[in-house]
Parts: C-alpha cells; structure tokens; sequence
C-alpha cells in the first residue's frame, strides 16, 4: 500500500460540485505534479461533509483543518504553505467573524451538537471504494449476523433499539419486520424507498452518494431478518449520482462476494437491482412505490392488506426507508443499548436533517432526537442570516406543518412534532425569516399536493383543489370571513377519508398555518392586506418624495410605463397599471422606493367603482 | 420516421437488453426519452409491440409520471427548482426572469429549439437555493438578470 504524508477529503457532494469541487481537484494536482509531491499526497473525492452552505469544502488530515468556501487561487496557496511548509491557512478556515478562529472539525460550531450514526462516514471516506468501507468497519456487522446470529436475533437487537422507520411515518421497524419474518410465503423482498420527493430534502441523496455501501449492508440485514434474498433500490431519478453510486457498490460488493451465493460462507444468499422512479411525488408512499417498480401508474392501495404480506408481485415485503438501512449496520456493531442511549422515551437514537432556508448554516446535519428546535436552529444552524427574524419553521414537507417562535423549546421526536400540528416527515427543515406569507407559503404546499396527486381518491383529488381554490381567493383579495372555517373543515375532512398518506397528510400545511397564524388570514381577508408584502394584489410600490433624486431611472425602466415625473416634481407611480415587478425598486440608486402592505385607495377607488357599476 | 431508423434500432437492443427483467417498462421508457428526446405516439406503439403489451398501458405510464413527455424538447432542458427552500429564496423570480428572458413560458420550448423552460420539483441541493439546472449542470444562488444571461449565453454558443 501507499503510504502517503496528507491525506485531503474534497467534498464532492451535490452542493460543492455545483460550487466547484472539481475544479480545484484539478489544479491541486496540477500544483502537486509541479512540486513533485503527488506521492506525498492522497487527494479522496467524499460526500457530503454536511456544512454546504461554505461549500466548496476542503479537509486536510492528519490536522483535521477544514477550509471553507475555497476557490482554484486559493488551491496555490493551501498547497505552498500548508502542504509544503506545513503552515495551515488560516484565512480560509471557518468563521472569519468569530472571536476566535476554529481549527479543526471537533471545534466548529455546527459540528458540536451533531451524533452522527447514519453520517458516521458520509464525508469521511470515498464512496467508491469499497475497500475504505470495509478498512472502517464496513461489512462487519453483516458477517457477524450471517456468521453468529439468526434472523430472530436480528429482529430482536433492532426491536431493542428502538429504531422507527426514518421516511415520516416512524412506524418500528423490526415490527414491520416480523410481520414479513411470520408470513410463511417465499420468495420475499426487501425494498429501499429512495424517491425522496419531499421538496426541501436531500439527507437521502447525500447517504446515498456519501456512502452507498452502509445503504447496501442495511439492505442485507434487513432483508436476512425478513428472510428475503433478493433486494430493490427504488430512487429518483432526479438522483443520477446517487443511482451511479449504488449500482457501482453492488458491482464491486459483487466482485467481493459480499452480494451473491452463499454470503460469508452461510447458507445466505442475496441479489439486488436498482429501478429508477419517474418524478410522481406519490411513489413515496409504500404501495405506489411497489406499483410502480412492477411497471405500472404509480397508484396506491388501500391498506390492509400491508406490503408485509401481500407487496411486490404480491408476496411478502418491506419498504425501508434509505436512512432506516443506514442506521442498520452501526446498531449492529455498538449494540441496541448504545443506540438507545440517544433520544428521548419513544424515539430513540438520532436523525439526518437537510437544514435550509433563511439560517447561515444550511446543510446537513445528524443530531440525537430530543435536541430542541432551537439548538437545532441557533447552535447546528448557526442562527438566521444577517439581520433577519424568526418567524417559522416547516418540517416535514408537503405532508407537515409550520411550527413558530413558542415551539423553539420543543424537543424534537416523533410524538411531539405531531400533537403540535406538525412530523417528523422525512427530515427536511426549512427555516423562514419575517419575509415569508404564511397564507402563500401554504398555498405553495397545497399547490403542490394538488399537482402530485394520483387522482385515484375523490377526497385528496377534488378535496385539495377546492381548498386551493379558496387559498388562491384569500390571496388575491377576494377571500371572505366564512373562507377560513370552510378550509378548516374540508382539510379535517380530506384527513379522515383518503386512501393514502399523500392525501391523509396534505392539509397539514394550511391546517397547522391556521392554527398559529391566523391572524394573518384575517388580515389577508377582512384588510386585504399581506403583511408580509408577498401576495401581489395585496400590497403596492410607492416613491418617497423625500428620498427621490429625479434620476427618472425607475421610469425608464418601468415595464408597463407606469411611473411618471420630473427631476424638480419628483417621480410618482400610477397604482392602478402598475404590475408589481419590483423592477423599480432594484434599480433606484438611493433606494427611494419601498413596499406597504394593503391595496392602495387609488385601486381601491377603481375596484368599488366597478362594483358599484355592476 | 421509419421504423427501422437507427434510432429504432438503438431502442430495440435496449429493449432485448431488458426484457429479462421483471416489468421493466418504465427502465426502458426512460432509455427510450433518452434516444429520441421525448416519447411520441409511434415510439410508444413501437414499445408495447415489443413488450407485446397494449399501448393503452404504456400511455397511461407515460402520462402518469413527469419524467416522461410527449412533446420535442430543446437542445437544452432548464429545469427551474421550486423545491420549498427554492420557492422560499425567489425561485418565482428566477422563473419570471426566464420567461422574460427566453421569450417562452413555463413548459415551452424556444422557437429555435435551443432551451425548453421547465420546473421540476427538487432538486435537493437546497443549500444554493434558489437552483436550476440544465444537463448534469447545476447553477446555484442566481439573483441578477445578468448573471441568468451569462449562464444561457454559454449555452447558446453552445461552449458547454
């Protein structure tokens, strides 16, 4: 083997690709080649290393320093001084507003609060090499189970540990297992659901690009409990890097007889295949998913009876979730109690979160169940971005609900998040400032439920577009008082009777926003007012006479030539053509131009006039 | 196009290459988007012969999922992100400067056949929003109309 003085991680996730990880790959070996020092060095292509938001990211071992938010120019000097004269750059390295500047990964802020078992080497290893999976334990605990433990076993430790199903629904997995374990019909299947629809979500993505191998184990230890021996990967095929991954582990585990006859010289044998999804939110939900790998519309059936006994091709199968499998092999190998230790009474161990939105660290992170919303946010998340307040954040995706301000000190599991309105869903948090309109933001999720629905149930097809109607009334002025009970009640309504979760789940949005932002409804509706200046037909532009300078910039630009004046009158908008753009707004030179909430009298003038002439 | 085209050819191999796995419809439509850029009546028909399946089940697969179109699609596909950390960081606007831009509105492919605007639904690098990507390209935080001129400039001298 190579031995080799520095070894550097690149953060090749989805995130730094795009910011440009592989640009300065290149140039780093370029300068290494020129300085003759390729030998010395060990440059690892990772995955997402979590903090995305300073991408591209940078670690350098046997140190541990991590540079942020690098460019090629950078490249040189990491390399003349860190490299060559061993004189980390200090510059480059995080938090350049800090006190005191962090060093090393242990020091840095968003990494302190974070267990990481899922990501336990998402980051840290090179997700096409088998060989670095198994150098750090990878593997292991598959052989130990083939080698040591029955079936039953299996299901015992998992069920000891407390682990529940990681795509939304937090149903125990070693429960669904049984029942698939009991059902005495063969063969079985074991299936990875990684059509990760949830807009806002990418912890899926990265634990599969990251670490392809641990999803593989997981697979396998999952489907030797079941009793299944042969194995589907269903992922998105928005996802193209994670399905390449996957199917290059299968390859080499393969080659390594790690998949195949007779695994670790047990009577176990296993074979899996990858199908990719089609962009149909729905297939998300465990029967469309088996719908659609046997090649038909991605519809859902009513349950019972489970996939656990009548699934794929109607036999016997589990529909995992990929972060449900990544916890697999680590439970094996410390033990349930060890996973058990983290978390609170009913969900035990940790989760992957895809942080986003307005908060400086956007990324993804991994921390025990029970840490509040607010650790989460202000400690992991750094906080929101420059200058901006909390307002709300959103978990869950389409299927969940916002929680505000009074719910940071919440801790964080499966029970608590849905007495308050909203779930755990899959793991995305979107976190909002003071910007965001409640009442559109819903109308957003509702948008996107009613486009996603499979229209098979009447509730969730015709049911979410009347409560999109009524939303799409609200926000365009036109909503009235008894607006707000009507959605109420269709929303309840469409909970109780659909077929499946999409439509059990879509009104959670506009239910939960109700609850605790009501008063932005009403102001929507009995002041046909935005406050947060988001709805179009309810808030205006207007020039401060004060401020203008007479440029005539804004005019000039106007698309609709809807602003007039001159350099010693000033300029004034004409309300009624003006299509609120903003196009005025991002040009003024002395930033005279801001936004109110309400309909401006000059359109209110025009609007009762019509009516009156009705 | 006649049948025994080049591109009907590469589909039928496709095809025999996957027959043998169970149900494989939708792996062999999406080769099939991929060889002819979009999934017209006649290639439909020509599949379902092949699977010897009626043609009212691949239509109703290719009208089920998003994935698959039957309309011709431009050189470039830009799909706008509307995930919610998108939405929430201006992806309405991204799409508003696009139409503006490219003269076509959401779902439409330019006269010239150059760019086909479209959203899809996330692309899970939220971190950048707001996002679009064209090809394997991913373009983050984009906030100036300048800056989307830059991107699609690149593409219509095509140096990608």
């Amino acid at each position: 083997m190579k031995l080799t003085r520095i070894d550097v991680l690149i953060c090749f996730g989805s995130g730094c690709i795009s910011a440009g990880a592989p640009k300065l790959k290149e140039r780093m070996i370029e300068l290494l080649d020129e300085h003759n020092m390729l030998g010395e060095v060990n440059i690892i292509e990772t995955g997402c290393m979590g903090p995305c938001d300073a991408g591209p990211v940078i670690m350098v071992y046997p140190e541990g320093v991590f540079y942020k938010k690098v460019t090629v120019e950078d490249i040189d000097e990491i390399v003349t001084e860190h490299f060559l004269k061993g004189r980390p750059v200090q510059r480059l390295m995080e938090d350049a507003d800090a006190e005191r500047k962090a060093q090393t990964k242990k020091e840095i802020p968003f990494y302190q609060k974070q267990v990481k078992v899922a990501l336990e080497n998402c980051g840290y290893l090179d997700p096409e090499s088998i060989e670095e999976y198994v150098a750090l334990g990878g593997y292991e605990a598959l052989g130990t189970l083939l080698t040591e433990k029955t079936p039953e076993d299996t299901i015992d430790i998992i069920e000891k540990s407390g682990l529940r199903g990681r795509g939304g629904g937090g149903f125990p997995a070693a429960t669904k297992w049984r029942f698939a374990r009991k059902n005495s019909r063969f063969p079985k299947y074991i299936i990875c659901n990684a059509d990760e629809g949830d807009p806002g979500a990418f912890m899926d993505r990265s634990l599969l690009e990251g670490d392809p191998h641990r999803i593989l184990e997981g697979m396998m230890i999952a489907g030797y409990a079941i009793g299944a021996e042969m194995g589907f990967f269903y992922i998105r095929a928005e996802y193209p890097l994670a399905i390449k991954r996957i199917k290059l582990a299968i390859e080499q585990a393969k080659e390594w007889g790690l998949v195949g006859k007779n695994i670790f010289g047990s009577d176990y044998s296993f074979d899996v295949e990858v199908r990719s999804g089609a962009g149909a939110f729905v297939c998300g939900e465990e029967t469309s998913l088996i719908a659609s790998i046997e090649g038909e519309r991605g519809e859902p059936r009513p349950k019972p009876p489970f996939p656990s006994d009548f699934g794929l091709w109607r036999m016997p199968s589990v529909v995992n979730n990929v972060e449900t499998f990544a916890n697999l092999p680590t439970i094996i190998r410390k033990g349930a109690d060890w996973f058990a230790s983290f978390g609170t009474e009913t969900s035990k161990g940790t989760k992957v979160f895809a942080l986003t939105g307005d908060v400086k660290n956007t990324g993804l992170v991994e921390v025990p169940m029970g840490i509040t919303l607010k650790d989460m946010i202000f400690d992991v998340g750094g906080g929101m971005t420059a200058g901006k307040k909390f307002k709300a954040v959103q978990l869950g995706g389409p299927s969940g609900g916002c929680l505000t301000e009074e719910h940071l000190d919440v801790e964080i599991d499966y029970e608590s998040l849905k007495e308050r309105g909203s779930m755990m869903g899959s793991g995305g948090v979107i976190v909002m400032d003071d910007s965001n309109c409640m009442v559109n933001i819903a109308k957003f999720f509702l948008d996107f439920t009613v486009d996603e629905s499979c229209g098979k149930c009447v509730p969730c097809r015709v049911g979410l577009k009347q409560m999109q109607q009524i939303l799409t009334k609200i926000t365009e002025g036109n909503g009235t008082e008894a607006d707000i009970d009507k959605l109420e009640e269709l929303g309840h309504m469409i909970k109780k009777l659909s077929l499946c979760g999409l439509g059990q789940t879509a009104p959670n949005p506009v239910l939960s926003t109700i609850r605790y932002f009501r008063n932005e409804y009403e102001a929507h509706i009995r002041d046909k007012s935005c406050p947060s200046r988001v709805c179009q037909n309810l808030y205006y532009f207007e020039i401060d006479k004060d401020k203008c300078i007479g440029c005539s910039l804004c005019a000039r630009k106007c698309p609709t030539k809807c602003i007039s004046g001159s350099r010693e009158e000033k300029y004034t908008i004409h309300q009624i053509d003006c299509v609120k753009c903003g196009t005025c707004m991002e040009v003024c030179p002395v930033k005279a131009i801001s936004t109110f909430p309400g309909i401006h009298s000059d359109v209110s003038a025009v609007k009762d006039k019509v009516a009156n002439d009705d | 196009m006649q049948k025994d085209s080049v591109l009907y050819q590469e589909l039928r191999e496709v095809i025999n290459e996957k027959k043998s796995l169970r149900n494989p419809l939708i792996e062999i439509l999406h080769k099939a988007q991929d060889i002819f850029g979009y999934l017209p009546p006649e290639v439909q028909e020509f599949v379902a012969e092949e699977l010897n399946m009626p043609v009212n089940k691949v239509y109703g697969v290719v009208t089920f999922y998003n994935a698959f179109t039957m309309k011709p699609r431009g050189k470039y596909v830009i799909n706008v992100c509307t995930g919610t950390a998108c939405y929430v960081k201006g992806a309405p606007r991204i799409i508003q400067m696009l139409t503006e831009i490219l003269g076509v509105e959401l779902g439409e492919t330019t006269e010239d056949k150059k760019f086909t605007l479209t959203a899809v639904r996330c692309v899970g690098a939220c971190s950048l929003a707001p996002v679009f990507v064209i090809g394997d390209d991913t373009y983050g935080r984009i906030e100036t109309r300048a800056q989307l001129q830059g991107i699609l400039d690149k593409y219509l001298k095509d140096e990608v």
